[in-house]
């Protein structure tokens, strides 16, 4: 049976900003922030007035989802995303406690991962490469705080 | 003629042999860092400030701009290279500067955004020195209200040439409007939407939103697609130069993009983002090849390039004069220039003229430089970006890490920015356009800033937006922007480009 939604697009960027509207209704009004006049606007008075309209766009989203075709959505690749996105959150995790000399090595090697034309060699070498030169340009040249061996091993 | 005298002081100034040198390398430094992704001016100049301690005024002063406008040409380079902007005016170049280097014409490209830069720069320059007190003295006629339409309008503009869904478009818009209200109220100092973290006491990072959503989400799509890159990398670079063609039509975008960037540089809340797009969106308007915006127009190169170059230039137009800061960079000069004793103001130019007058010059000399250094240089830029892909955007994601987290020394903005890769690959499956969004949170808290004065000075009254004829005309031109979407033969061009997705 054909569902009746003619394009999944709209239909959840139409939920999506609906959702992020209303949280961020929700948000102010329970955290009080006042909405105060058109003259004195609160700290509510903008963002509320922002939230309504990105609801109303999105119920507007949410309608021609159901009258107007749409192209299909493409498939989700979680193997690209995970490999993108996790590292990166580990590093941060990582990087003080462990230090650049972990946590980068770790980022470069399992990003690459998410490349077809991964190989252990080169990804290896240029985990070691990479780390030898931010720690070059961006420790020791423009001094950015980042300890190379971290706390964790008494660094 | 009295400018001719200011000039030959400046030009005393900026010709030593030490100031020549800081001008080099800020300006080499910039197009550095302006190439790599992760890192911007903003970050590069707040952790050399302390540096600049130490060097006599005028050169410090002379190489943290040369970083600035050094960084316009280089986030060009990643624009065009990587398809992914070094900072926000760059965004405008992807879209057709991308398409060029996938056509394998990347060194015609850059070389053209070198040559409209360049013009631009020294155009601006010029400008500078020729009409900055008058120029300050018309930018203080804006009154709030006519901000708040300028940035309408320019949020407009960015829906206008946004892919896609112009629904989806304008609903990011409110998305980046309402991200960027994040952190702290100006006016009543309270909290919002920080969840009670402390780390979003301030906001969020501009540079943590680009990089997630251009950058991240861009890898994910392009580990999607398989990496494959081949566009760029089997294809060889052939020709750095342009054809008689391309000159041909460089001449009237760049004309165009430097006069549209200066006049909006001086603006302050804008700086350089808002010229390049009014500039791509008026050349798209006004050019006969704007079927091919989009998909390799040289146009669309030329004129934003021109325009961020320019726009760099004139923001400096109301720190010099006045001591207002136009934009982030400015606000660390301005920083810069207490740090060294002295203050900024109308002052400056009267009590020291060797300043003021040295900076403007090194500013074409930094130019200069820029060209003569770059135009060979491409081959190594392009050089760098025929890396294969697999060893790249690792690289990347190591810069992008290290270059958020040296913003506020805060692993919380590594986590926001994997967060906004994550949103940004997201919506871009579902065709909603990064672009706005992120303009629309730059401008988002200036906006509510403007409205709230705006409302304040004519005491609740709305209609003053339509009263002042600043604000009205701008807001006009924004209605008819929009309108002009609905015409057929504008909305054809805009499917066509949108099916190519």
């Amino acid at each position: 049976m054909a569902s009746p939604i003619r394009s999944s697009k709209d239909f959840l960027t139409g939920i999506i900003y609906m959702a992020i509207g209303s949280g961020a209704v929700l948000i102010a009004v329970l955290g009080d922030y006042g909405i105060g006049t058109a003259l004195r606007m609160g700290p509510a008075y903008f963002p509320l007035v922002l939230s309504f309209l990105l609801i109303f766009i999105g119920l507007i989203s949410l309608i021609r989802s159901f009258i107007q075709p749409g192209t299909p959505i493409g498939a989700f690749t979680v193997k690209g995303l995970l490999l993108v996105v996790l590292p990166t959150v580990l590093f941060g995790l990582l990087v003080r406690g462990a230090g650049l000399i972990v946590a980068l090595p770790l980022l470069v090697v399992v990003s690459s991962y998410a490349s077809r034309q991964f190989r252990w060699g080169p990804a290896l070498a240029l985990a070691a490469g990479l780390t030898v030169f931010c720690a070059l340009v961006f420790l020791k040249g423009l001094g950015v705080p980042l300890p190379i061996l971290g706390s964790w091993f008494g660094g | 003629m009295e400018l001719i005298a200011n000039l030959g002081l400046g030009l005393g100034v900026a010709l030593t042999p030490a100031n020549l040198l800081y001008c080099l390398a800020g300006v080499f430094l910039g197009t550095l860092i302006g190439v790599l992704p992760g890192l911007g001016p903003t970050a590069t100049i707040s952790m050399l400030l302390p540096i600049t301690f130490v060097l006599p005024p005028i050169s410090a002063l002379i190489m943290l701009a040369g970083i600035y406008y050094g960084s316009q040409y280089g986030g060009s380079t990643t624009s065009i290279l990587v398809n992914l902007p070094g900072e926000a005016a760059s965004v405008v170049t992807t879209l057709d500067g991308y398409q060029m280097a996938l056509q394998g014409r990347a060194g015609v490209a850059l070389t053209t955004a070198a040559i409209g830069s360049f013009f631009a720069g020294t155009v601006a320059t010029f400008l500078l020195a020729l009409f900055a007190p008058p120029l300050a003295e018309m930018a203080l006629k804006f009154g709030p209200a006519d901000y708040f339409s300028l940035m309408v309008l320019g949020l407009v503009a960015s829906v206008v040439l946004a892919h896609g869904s112009l629904l989806h478009a304008i609903g990011m818009v409110v998305v980046g409007l309402l991200l960027g209200l994040v952190g702290s109220d100006v006016t009543s100092g309270g909290q919002r939407f920080t969840f009670g973290l402390p780390q979003l006491a301030d906001g969020i990072g501009f540079v943590v939103v680009a990089m997630g959503m251009f950058g991240l989400s861009e890898i994910i799509r392009n580990l999607e697609q398989g990496a494959d890159r081949s566009g760029l990398v089997t294809k060889k670079i052939t020709s750095l130069m342009p054809t008689r063609k391309d000159w041909k039509r460089m001449i009237a975008p760049i004309l165009r993009g430097t006069a549209i960037g200066s006049a909006l540089g001086i603006l302050p809340g804008s700086g350089s983002i808002l010229g390049s797009f009014a500039a791509y969106s008026l050349e798209k308007k006004v050019s006969k090849y704007r079927k091919q915006f989009g998909k390799g127009a040289i146009e669309g190169v030329a004129a934003p390039e021109s325009a961020n170059n320019a726009g760099a230039q004139t923001s400096f137009i109301p720190m010099l004069t006045l001591g207002i800061p136009s934009n982030p960079v400015m606000a660390l000069m301005v920083g810069a220039m207490i740090i060294q004793g002295i203050q900024p103001g109308p002052s400056v130019i009267s009590e020291q003229p060797a300043l003021f007058w040295g900076i403007i010059v090194s500013m074409w000399i930094g130019n200069l430089f820029l060209v003569i250094l770059n135009l060979p240089m491409i081959g190594i830029w392009v050089r760098i970006i025929m890396v294969p892909y697999q060893f790249l955007y690792p690289a990347i994601l190591a810069f992008c890490a290290i270059g958020v987290f040296s913003l506020n020394n805060s692993e919380f903005d590594i986590f926001l920015m994997a967060l906004f890769g994550l949103l940004g690959y997201g919506f871009s499956k579902l065709d909603c356009e990064p672009a706005p969004m992120l303009l629309a949170f730059i401008l988002g808290p200036l906006m509510e800033e403007y409205l709230r004065r705006a409302m304040l000075m004519s005491r609740g009254d709305p209609m003053v937006f339509l009263r002042r004829p600043i604000s009205a005309t701008l807001l006009v031109m924004a209605l008819l922007a929009l309108l002009v979407i609905f015409i057929p033969a504008f909305s054809k061009t805009r499917e066509e480009a949108f099916i190519e997705e």
